[in-house]
């Protein structure tokens, strides 16, 4: 990883609960075990040896369940809470040893956050929730309802600015709160089980927002979920915290296929592979021609190598598939990051389909490939 | 007969110390307080004599107008008009504004006062396990034992009067303010936090919109307290409709101190309806956003 692709830096970071921080933490570097620490000090630990970096620009999940520490550990990033040792580097500058001035601007500018019981302001409006933040940083009024309105905007809750948070339903009001943390444009998000307190379909929907937004507006994010699937679906790398210590850290395949410990590996048992893999993990780079190229002598050619071929004419893409009979059919397309158990519906009602990556069609799957990339995953978990 | 406790302690000694430590205090400070408190005495004094010059029927439109927008019930506007008319039909309207004005002055003393203590209670855990207790010996001393430094301190009069009925009063705004400010959901203070905004800007557009009706149940609670001291506070000189009662039980006039009375749980339940209405208001207003 390159230096300046490092956007936090998390050093050596422990918390203690308790009287006795100082002497629980000498116990933990000479090697102690959490219970031993209890029974010695009386302290709990709540963070153990935290170290690892983030990158500019991605979504990173920290992912553990209740009591592992993690709503803990993304209340540092804010200096929420204070650890008992150790530092955080936000572009390359320690947040702790910012003085409470600094510490007030790097909240407003530089850092915003969503709650997982939204923590709306119930006695304001949806808008005024969602300036406060550009309302602390000093902008003034005019402004911040423009960067408000286009944030509830983008959230799809124009119409709604003049409501209070209780008259919405809590997929919306955590809507709001996300307007409220783009709202701040800082870069980056905080995201404390953001989407744990609501119904399945509309954390779905959620999670589809919050990827269209991240898209656009690629903003570093920190993301806590107890929710592996979560985890897996919107993380570009995940990191496993058990008893306020780091597990793991790696891309979802890392998690899934290379699981650093047993922990790890009985986490992701469950883990429905369906969900969890993507057509890019199945499909087959296959030739692109346009129409003018794709004479049969081509076609046949390329065939022999390839499993099928793409045929274009601009606008609308055909598949030629090996053992097909007669000329290119229009066959069903799924994206390269769609799951693949989106594709089978999909591969149930036809032999083949294609995969595109950006929106252009660039190879195909088939029954066979989908099952063969499972039962490849499946021999490891 | 049983055997007495034993005499362990004579008492004699420490009670002379105690009492002359507090005329040392009244011969040599008593002026400074009572000039300390010259503006108390002025803010009663004025209300008073506000009151007493306002028309009666402005007094009564001005008293229903709050009413009315307080609890939006012509029911109860016109109860608390038929009250007041009934009040000064008996002949006891300049009793009735003396009292108002010393309950007023009580309570706008105590919120001022209350309001800011319950604040750092909320915020400073230490202030608070002080404080606490304090507040239990307020409420459960009986009243009579501390009109008397008081008395002491400013001889017979308004002051003491008014001073008493702040120290009576004062309880459940500060426990109130206290209480409300600490059920402030965390998360929202969290938030509002994260956000980069200052314990004061937390203060003011967080936690005290948020505690205010909780704050107001306090005000509710104080204003009735500071009615229910009227009649003691008449002993040392603050008139009013207690001090009707207090020649009823002198002359051993029934009725007297009987109509009095009637007149005092009037205004109790009117201000009690103005109150209670406000609180329900704010509470209403946070629980559906309107």
């Amino acid at each position: 990883m390159i230096a300046s692709d490092v956007k936090i830096q998390v050093d050596k970071v422990y918390k203690i609960f308790g009287n006795r921080p100082d002497d629980a933490l000498a116990e933990l570097r000479a090697g102690a075990q959490k219970a031993e620490v209890l029974q010695k000090t009386g302290c709990i630990v709540g963070l153990n040896d935290i170290d690892f970096s983030i990158r500019r620009g991605e979504t990173f999940v920290i992912m553990g369940l209740s009591g592992s520490g993690k709503s803990t550990l993304i209340r540092h990033f804010n200096r929420l809470i204070e650890p008992t040792a150790g530092r955080i580097l936000v572009d390359g500058r320690n947040i702790m040893e910012m003085n409470a001035k600094e510490l007030l601007a790097f909240r407003r500018n530089g850092i915003s956050m969503v709650f997982q019981r939204f923590g709306l302001l119930p006695h304001q409006t949806v808008l005024e929730n969602a300036i406060c933040g550009p309302i602390l940083q000093g902008v003034n009024r005019r402004e911040a309802v423009a960067l408000g309105m286009e944030q509830l905007e983008l959230v799809g809750l124009k119409g709604f600015e003049n409501r209070f948070p209780r008259q919405l339903s809590g997929g919306m009001q955590q809507r709001v709160g996300l307007a409220r943390a783009l709202a701040t444009q800082a870069d980056v998000l905080l995201m404390d089980e953001a989407f744990s307190a609501l119904d399945p379909l509309i954390k779905s929907d959620m999670q589809e927002q919050l990827k269209d937004i991240q898209a656009r507006l690629k903003k570093t994010i920190i993301f806590i979920t107890h929710d592996l699937d979560e985890a897996l679906h919107l993380g570009d790398r995940i990191a496993i915290l058990k008893d306020g210590e780091l597990r793991q850290v790696g891309t979802g395949e890392d998690i899934l296929f290379r699981p650093a410990d047993d922990y790890v590996e009985r986490f992701v048992r469950k883990v429905d592979l369906s969900r969890a893999m993507v057509a890019h993990e199945a499909f087959e780079k296959i030739p692109v021609l346009t129409e003018m190229e794709a004479t049969s002598e081509r076609s046949s050619a390329l065939l022999r190598e390839h499993p099928g071929v793409i045929v274009t004419n601009g606008t609308a893409s055909c598949l030629l598939a090996r053992g097909a009979s007669g000329s290119a059919m229009p066959v069903a397309s799924v994206d390269a990051g769609a799951a693949i158990g989106h594709c089978f519906p999909l591969l149930a009602a036809e032999d083949a389909i294609l995969v595109t990556e950006d929106g252009a069609a660039t190879g195909m799957l088939t029954r066979e490939m989908a099952f063969k990339a499972l039962a490849r995953s499946a021999r490891v978990a | 007969m049983a055997d007495n406790f034993p005499e362990i302690i004579d008492t004699r000694g420490l009670r002379f110390a105690i009492d002359d430590g507090f005329s040392w205090i009244v011969a040599n400070y008593g002026d400074m307080f009572e000039r300390l408190l010259m503006p108390l005495l002025k803010l009663l004094g004025g209300m008073e004599t506000f009151l007493q010059w306002l028309p009666w029927y402005v007094t009564i439109a001005a008293i229903a107008a709050l009413t009315y927008s307080a609890s939006r019930s012509l029911k109860a506007t016109g109860g608390a008009v038929l009250m007041l008319v009934f009040i000064g039909a008996l002949g006891l309207w300049n009793d009735a504004m003396a009292t108002i004005a010393l309950m007023l002055a009580a309570t706008v003393v105590a919120v001022v006062v209350g309001i800011p203590l319950g604040v750092a209670m909320a915020r400073w855990d230490g202030l608070r396990s002080l404080a606490l207790p304090l507040l239990d010996i307020m409420q459960t001393l009986p009243i009579f034992v501390y009109l008397i430094p008081f008395v002491m301190l400013f001889g017979p009069g308004k002051i003491p009067a008014i001073l008493a009925t702040v120290f009576f009063a004062i309880p459940p705004v500060i426990r109130l303010t206290d209480l409300g400010i600490r059920q402030v959901d965390g998360e929202v203070v969290e938030a509002i936090t994260a956000f980069g905004a200052t314990p004061r800007q937390k203060l003011f557009k967080v936690q005290i919109p948020l505690a205010l009706p909780t704050i107001m149940a306090g005000i509710n609670q104080t204003t009735m307290m500071a009615l229910s001291m009227v009649v003691i506070a008449s002993m040392i000189g603050a008139g009013g409709l207690g001090y009707q009662v207090l020649q009823g039980i002198q002359r051993l006039e029934v009725s007297r101190g009987l109509i009095a009375g009637i007149a005092i749980v009037f205004l109790a339940v009117i201000f009690d309806r103005i109150a209670q209405s406000y609180g329900r208001r704010a509470q209403k207003h946070l629980a559906s956003g309107e």
